[in-house]
């Protein structure tokens, strides 16, 4: 065990404890905090791997996609003590059901591809890092493995978003 | 110019040589978090002790004078009446979300103090992609901002938190937008590299003329509203609001906001500095051979802290000599002005820099 491995260990079981309390938690403001540090502990990853673009991009567009959640829990709920309803038992089955079927795939696929932690989160991180240039180039290229396509889907959604904006708060 | 890596470097190895790496890791670590943490109180207490005297002077008074010559003691008794005071929560609250927003708020407001360059070789985090880091560490703030009002069971409180949420969600904007006009110029988003172009070739407030003198402007406007400070301290304004989003708080856990606010207000400076006034890059001319050996002789933190205490005067002086606007003047500044100008300013300088119009 070396110091990266410590620290993949602490990060998983934080981001593991996390997601649980997100699903278990009743209060939905408590649930979007959980979600908050489910999604700290995945960019800490990020950072564990070298990936320090990835890992500010995860922080920055979820710490403001938390911050939505807050806005809407707080706009669309009805006081502060409301809580989420008890579930039936229909919910619990279908849950259930649902969360094994996910972690028979997520396990069958690292059965078969083979899973090893020392090797994924990289020996030597500050040989890896990828500078912000081959990002940048790479995101508007055209070639082979190039990102221009979605790049620009992704604003076509945008549009879409805006649009659709101005047309809510555009209604009398 | 000293290097301040030097230094770090010959720890590192004199603790190699007698421990093991797992050991000389965490020991350094907590080294470095000591530094952060006593640098963070220090600064605090400078910072309140200069915005009161600096805001008794643009109002005509005097400030603190009675405890230490020019009251310069005041600030410590504060710091210990505010550690003993009793944390009490309120009730029909959700304790847990109350007690964590501080903690959210002061960790975004360490992290980004963290990436400050401080001298050559002596900064704590320095990634390649810096300054987006920066920007990504500090939105963390606002979670504990917008939880602070939800979890205080306080309308007070509540407005507050939605305002400083729309206001400083929305001032992100046009400080990302000014920080990319000057990453344009260095070509890099690294603080070490940054500070290192400055210093061979010159603060880029100079090199990027016109284009960077307005994005200098338009920055410390911007800033001081991500600051929640006047003009735009609407968030906490007392005379509509007690406190804004801390008016539940007690003790130590408003201690918190208290020194998150003065800190986000030298981090606000000391990042003007850096990527406008070089960081710890010392003053030079070309030509002027024995005046810049001179000014090279300085070392470069007291060149860092220099800036910064101009670039807080400047804030400073902004905020108090405006009076406070309302949320949808706020608004309207940012997203009918602000936004629009320094996307032209991107422009700008991206066309400058493409055809060499800087020096």
């Amino acid at each position: 065990m070396n110091a990266q491995d410590i620290m993949f260990v602490v990060l998983a079981v934080f981001i593991t404890l996390s997601a649980l309390a997100t699903v278990l938690s009743k209060s939905i403001v408590r649930a979007a905090t959980y979600l908050l540090f489910v999604l700290l502990g995945t960019a800490g990853l990020y950072f564990l791997m070298g990936y320090t673009f990835l890992g500010s991009v995860q922080t920055m567009v979820y710490a403001g996609g938390v911050i939505v959640l807050y806005v809407f829990s707080i706009l669309l709920t009805s006081g502060q003590q409301e809580e989420l309803r008890q579930s039936t038992l229909q919910k619990v089955i279908a849950g259930s059901v649902i969360t094994l079927i996910g972690i028979g795939i997520f396990v069958g696929v690292l059965w078969t591809h083979g899973f090893n932690p020392v090797e994924l989160a990289l020996s030597k991180p500050s040989e890896s890092v990828i500078t912000m240039d081959t990002i940048g180039t790479q995101m508007l290229s055209t070639d082979k493995g190039g990102f221009l396509l979605p790049f620009e889907a992704v604003s076509v959604l945008l549009l879409a978003c805006i649009v659709a904006g101005l047309v809510i708060a555009r209604k009398r | 110019m000293f290097d301040f890596s030097i230094f770090t470097k010959w720890l590192d190895a004199l603790m190699l040589s007698v421990m093991p790496e797992w050991l000389t890791l965490i020991i350094e670590c907590v080294l470095v978090a000591l530094g952060i943490i006593t640098l963070y109180a220090i600064f605090a207490m400078v910072m309140i002790y200069v915005e009161r005297k600096f805001c008794a002077f643009v109002q005509c008074r005097l400030g603190p004078d009675r405890v230490g010559p020019w009251g310069t003691i005041q600030v410590v008794c504060d710091v210990l009446k505010m550690l003993t005071k009793e944390i009490f929560s309120p009730r029909k609250t959700d304790r847990f979300l109350h007690g964590l927003a501080p903690f959210l708020v002061i960790t975004a407001s360490m992290t980004t103090f963290a990436c400050l360059p401080w001298n050559k070789g002596a900064q704590i985090l320095d990634f390649n992609v810096g300054v987006f880091f920066f920007l990504a560490v500090g939105s963390i703030g606002v979670v504990g901002i917008l939880l602070a009002g939800w979890s205080a069971n306080n309308k007070y409180s509540i407005i507050g938190a939605m305002r400083a949420g729309a206001q400083i969600i929305s001032y992100e904007l046009s400080i990302g937008i000014t920080m990319l006009t000057m990453i344009c110029l260095a070509g890099t988003m690294s603080f070490s590299e940054i500070c290192q172009a400055q210093a061979d070739g010159g603060w880029f407030i100079f090199r990027g003329h016109i284009v960077a003198v307005a994005a200098f402007i338009l920055y410390l406007i911007a800033g001081n509203a991500e600051c929640n400070r006047g003009p735009f301290d609407l968030p906490e304004s007392e005379s509509e609001l007690t406190a804004g989003y801390h008016t539940e708080y007690s003790g130590m856990d408003f201690g918190y906001y208290y020194l998150a606010e003065y800190l986000n207000l030298f981090i606000c400076a000391g990042m003007a500095s850096t990527i406008f006034l070089g960081g710890w890059a010392p003053f030079v001319i070309p030509g002027l051979d024995g005046f810049n050996e001179i000014m090279t002789m300085i070392p470069g933190f007291v060149w860092f802290l220099g800036k910064v205490f101009f670039v807080l005067f400047l804030l400073l002086w902004e905020r108090w000599t405006f009076p406070r606007l309302r949320i949808d003047q706020i608004l309207k500044l940012e997203w009918k002005y602000l936004v629009p100008i320094s996307m032209v300013l991107l422009v700008l300088m991206a066309l400058c820099v493409s055809f060499g119009l800087t020096f």
